[in-house]
């Protein structure tokens, strides 16, 4: 038989993950000679052999590919046989192009992590084993192609021990560019707050950094992505002293399992959950505390769930015995960005922290920890970060070149190459000065990383937004983009929906095209344009942005509008609990006085919990919707009254039907649980009358959620089981966050379709 | 750049970005010339030999009554202070009226007196003037227009490009006053404690200030916008960038509980009888010590520094430590939480 030769064009995420050892394998055992190189556009193959061995090879390209690698697509074309007489891994060529991604960083391998906890290996309990199948990447990666030279290993020279793994294509560290062992690479050391050595490197820097977290220490800890502060979370003293050191007063604390067992103990977890536990993206998974859960009080206090993760980096398996669970929450001050620099994590940690566990490589991208949860079997993003990002989000359609830059809160930006959309990290708040400067970086970066220049800037209506004003100083072509129809649009394109669906941006407040504050929207959108068809009647926010973090503002104004200046008079605890000074709040409102005009849903909920009693004033974002969330928990929620009336063409679901109700309720002294379902399911029970009549009107059958409201479980589930019920399909965000985490996307699918 | 608008704006004269965008788009163009172009609160010329600041602002207030003033005293006080912060000894003002037909006699009786009162007080006099009379809802009462002409104080030189990092920023005073005060009248808010507009004139302080401190490098008054707008122009004209203490901010309880109630920032306020000094550090004590000895001023200090990074920008450090900036902003503040 002869011989047949192909030469093989491969895409995707193919480089740093092992795939040119894997092919080099792959090859030797179907006899196949020639060559594999890495490009900067991917990795090219010459691949001589018999026809059936040759097919199997390239079968098995992508069905066998290596964990971390994602093979997009295989080009073959066949060509002349060359008589290759072996095969070979050729040096990287240099051209041009740069297309070639990016891996996320990677969690611990279990072959690694053997070797780790093995005496006899050679990187026994050495903190920064790792191989092509797992470890740093994004996260260290200065430029491209990817290679050791431009990433922060530069600095470390391998020792000839890891030089020779390095060089030898059957290894597992073949090409693996932060490949170190305790001889060459990067080490640990463990300080006190002035910068005194607690414990060097040679002597054994976990035991005693693990002695104290047993004695309740906090520890400001430097690993993968940035800073955490950690503290044994089974003592409530310790995580108190946290949230007082922190300034966090109430927000939940994300916990670090030893392992699965661990967490097992303490919560319910099922397949899915645990299958996004174990995940080499190793997120925090948001889990349901179970009935032996005693985790310090005031870790997640009144909340049903608790975030969990597990060990992700070789430190975190040296830290943690698999029983012990630690606190492990970004390294900063409450609402300021985590620390990754070691000079500024020291300098704003160390009011904090009682020791400092840090390490000599440095950090180049800023990620912090992913936040997940499971809603309806599948993967449900609270903020999309470390193990996800630089991956891009797959479109339906290539798009121009467009850089999106985000919201203002929760800010993430997107850049889009072809049918790729890179999402950022999550950013933050922008108004804070370094989170700012971060952002304006992680853009030039990721600009750098693709290669990419945008040719249109897509950015938010609201023109106070700082990212919409740094999209103003690009020169480049703006398109500016309805916040709730970014929304809706970032579902639409992870589903590679292109025909019109009906949005519910449930939200908090984005700008609306009037110049009013919308966020209970429901949209008929595709990517190009959006009518609104309806939205949740209007309040007014007295106090401006105070109302936004004083619930109770809210709620004196609905009471207000139900009944008139009579509302005194009603037997409310809210009524008679409200602070001074909200006689002149009201009159100011009346008048217009900073009390602008929003109807975001969000915004309802707060309204909602502050005339409960829940919450009055929160200590963080959406802390009264949450806690309005936990309140209904165990109750079954009754549909109360509300309205439904058109108004030039639009439908506004009327609330104050419902609000009426609950002050009724109040005053038989009704369960509070029992109000707070009550509120939920009648909130989407109109949602979803008003979803109905506008797929009836309109005869579309495809729904999309978005906006922060439905991180709200209690709300989307009832929401999608009463559309579903009523055949129409929803859709739901599964791959960026529902809140303004995924705005970028939608603004830049949008202009995309616009500048096409 | 951005897209401008294709109607005039309530916030094209709101100080803001919308009001600098209207005089870098539209006016600076049609009206370039040497003066013009320095931007200052007020043209400095040179007539035979005579150094001289002349400046002009119009007067719409409303109401035309507020806690501590009127619209005259306010038409009197600003043209003098916008000629102080030039470095000028203001000397002659003029007047022009616009007044709505029906406008009572004794009111505009009361609003001409004021603005003698504060000439006086300011030591200039109202040499020439005008009056229109309008049809009933023409204008609203009353609107004045003053220019004002000053001469420059020897061997001072305040200019944005004298304001270098390492420099003291000092704030003669509570912030927020005058705006509290109008707003709460205007709208007709009864507050807990009266707030009083701090509408004064500046002039006898400035020029003191110059004389014993002829180093100081930069003026200005912080009215519309308030102190956070007033820097950001400053930071941009000079290349710099602005570091705020809040704690340092001095503001009134009594303003501070109602900017938390009505959900006003006290750095965007407007004042009427506040400056802001740019002076090195070494010299900043004295400053202060010159400003303590005043009725106007006595609460004067230090609120930040001039900073060489962030350039154009202005950051607040606050109360736990954080850095925030602090933007311009192009109209009304809308919540930007989503
Ligand atoms: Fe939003
Ligand atoms: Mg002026
Ligand atoms: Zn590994
Ligand atoms: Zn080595």
């Amino acid at each position: 038989m002869t011989c047949k030769a192909v030469n093989l064009h491969i895409t995707g995420m193919i480089q740093g993950v092992g795939f040119r050892p894997f092919v080099y394998n792959l090859a030797r055992y179907w006899g196949i000679k020639g060559w594999v190189s890495n490009t900067a556009r991917g990795v090219d193959i010459r691949a001589e052999g018999l026809p059936a061995s040759l097919d199997a090879f390239i079968a098995a390209l992508k069905s066998q590919a290596p964990p971390l690698a994602v093979v997009d697509t295989i080009a073959v074309n066949h060509c002349k046989p060359g008589g290759y007489t072996d095969f070979a891994i050729k040096p990287s060529g240099n051209s041009e192009v740069k297309t070639a991604l990016v891996s996320p960083d990677v969690a611990t391998c279990p072959a690694c992590r053997e070797e780790l906890l093995n005496p006899a290996d050679r990187r026994y309990h050495y903190p920064f084993i790792n191989c092509t199948n797992c470890g740093p990447r994004f996260s260290i990666i200065q430029d491209i192609p990817y290679d050791r030279r431009a990433t922060t290993m530069q600095q470390f020279t391998m020792c000839p021990d890891c030089q020779a793994e390095y060089d030898n294509p059957a290894n597992r560290r073949f090409h693996a560019q932060p490949n170190a062992c305790p001889a060459c690479g990067p080490g640990y050391r463990l300080v006190d707050t002035n910068g005194r050595q607690v414990a060097v490197r040679d002597q054994d820097v976990f035991a005693v950094a693990k002695s104290l977290l047993a004695e309740g220490a906090i520890l400001a800890i430097k690993g993968l992505g940035g800073y955490h502060l950690a503290v044994n979370a089974k003592e409530e003293a310790a995580v108190k002293r946290l949230r007082t050191r922190k300034l966090r007063e109430a927000k939940p604390f994300a916990v670090m399992a030893g392992s699965l067992a661990a967490v097992k103990l303490q919560c319910n977890v099922d397949t899915k959950e645990e299958a996004l536990l174990t995940s080499q993206a190793r997120p925090i998974v948001l889990v349901k505390k179970g009935a032996d859960y005693h985790l310090a009080d005031s870790l997640a206090p009144g909340n049903p769930y608790v975030g969990v993760m597990l060990p992700y980096t070789p430190a975190h398996y040296l830290l943690l015995d698999e029983e012990d669970m630690v606190v492990m929450t970004s390294g900063n001050v409450s609402d300021e960005p985590i620390a990754y620099q070691d000079k500024d994590a020291f300098e704003r940690l160390s009011i904090i922290a009682d020791y400092f566990l840090l390490h000599n490589r440095d950090i180049h991208c800023r990620t912090e920890d992913s936040v997940v949860r499971v809603v309806k079997e599948e993967p449900y993003f609270i903020r999309r970060s470390r193990g996800y990002v630089p991956a891009p989000v797959r479109l339906a359609q290539p798009l121009p070149p467009v850089l999106a830059v985000g919201g203002e809160l929760k800010n993430t930006f997107c850049l889009t190459r072809g049918r790729q959309a890179f999402i950022s990290c999550h950013i933050g708040d922008l108004a804070n000065l370094s989170t700012y400067h971060s952002y304006i970086e992680a853009i030039n970066h990721f600009k750098k990383l693709l290669a990419l220049s945008p040719e249109v800037v897509a950015c938010d209506l609201h023109p106070e937004y700082l990212s919409t004003k740094y999209a103003l100083t690009l020169g480049l072509p703006i398109i500016p983009v309805q916040h709730h129809h970014a929304h809706i649009a970032a579902v639409m394109a992870e589903h590679h929906l292109t025909e019109p669906v009906i949005g519910l941006a449930f939200d908090g407040t984005g700008y609306g095209e009037d110049g009013t504050l919308w966020g209970g929207e429901f949209l008929v959108a595709d990517l190009k344009g959006y009518r609104r068809s309806g939205h949740l009647g209007y309040l007014r926010l007295p106090g401006g942005e105070n109302a936004i973090r004083e619930p109770w503002r809210l709620a004196l104004w609905l009471l207000k509008e139900i009944y008139g200046q009579d509302f005194i008079n009603l037997n409310l605890p809210f009524i008679r609990q409200l602070p001074a000074g909200w006689e002149l709040l009201l009159t100011a409102a009346e008048k217009g006085v900073n009390a602008p005009l929003a109807d975001g849903a969000g915004r309802i909920f707060d309204a909602a919990a502050a005339l409960l009693g829940v919450r009055q004033v929160i200590t963080y974002e959406g802390q009264a919707a949450i806690e309005l969330e936990q309140a209904a928990q165990g109750a079954n929620g009754r549909v109360l009254p509300y309205d439904i009336v058109s108004k030039n063409g639009q439908l506004i679901l009327d609330y104050k039907p419902l609000f009426a109700g609950l002050c009724h309720a109040l005053q038989q002294e009704t369960a509070i649980s029992q109000l707070a379902a009550d509120f939920h399911i009648t909130l989407a029970a109109a949602a979803c009358e008003v979803a109905r009549k506008i797929s009836q009107a309109t005869g579309i059958k495809k729904v999309a959620l978005s906006g922060g409201v439905f991180q709200n479980i209690t709300f989307l589930t009832q929401v999608v089981g009463m559309l579903m019920q009523h055949d129409l399909i929803v859709y739901l965000h599964r791959q960026t966050p529902a809140n303004d985490g995924g705005l970028s996307l939608g603004q830049a699918v949008i202009a995309g379709e616009r500048s096409r | 750049m951005h897209k401008m608008p294709e109607q005039i704006l309530l916030g094209h004269g709101s100080g803001g970005r919308l009001s600098q965008d209207l005089i870098k788009n539209i006016m600076l163009p049609a009206f370039q010339n040497q003066a013009l172009a320095e931007m200052h609160d007020g043209a400095r010329l040179t007539i035979n030999g005579t150094k001289l600041a002349f400046t002009t602002d119009s007067y719409v207030v409303k109401p035309r009554f507020f806690p501590g003033g009127n619209i005259g005293k306010l038409a009197v006080c600003g043209t003098v202070n916008d000629l102080a912060v030039c470095g000028a000894q203001p000397l002659y003002l003029s007047a022009g009226f616009i007044l709505e037909e029906g406008l009572s006699m004794a009111e505009f009786r009361q609003i001409v007196a004021s603005m003698a009162e504060m000439a006086a007080a300011a030591g200039v006099e109202i040499v020439t003037g005008d009056t229109k009379v309008v049809e009933k809802g023409a204008v609203d009462g009353i609107y004045i227009n003053t220019a004002g002409v000053g001469a420059m104080l020897p061997g001072v030189q305040i200019a944005a490009n004298r304001v270098k990092p390492g420099q003291d920023i000092i704030v003669s005073g509570f912030l927020g006053d005058h705006a509290i005060a109008v707003m709460s009248e205007r709208h007709g808010l009864t507050l807990p404690a009266q707030i009083v507009s701090d509408c004064a004139p500046l002039n006898k302080l400035i020029q003191k200030l110059l004389t014993e401190v002829p180093e100081i490098a930069m003026l200005r008054d912080p009215t519309r916008g308030g102190l956070a707008t007033t820097l950001n122009e400053i930071a941009v004209d000079a290349g710099v960038g602005v570091m705020l203490d809040e704690n340092l901010i001095p503001v009134r309880p009594e303003v501070q509980a109602v900017c938390a109630l009505l959900g006003f920032d006290s750095l965007y306020l407007a004042n009427e009888g506040k400056v802001i000094v740019f002076v090195e550090k070494e010299l900043s004590e004295k400053v202060l010590t010159i400003m303590h000895q005043t009725e106007t001023a006595g609460a004067a200090c230090v609120v930040g520094t001039v900073t060489e990074k962030m350039s154009g920008q202005v950051v607040l450090k606050t109360k736990i430590g954080g850095l925030r900036l602090l933007d311009m902003l192009s109209g009304e503040q809308l919540p930007r939480i989503c």
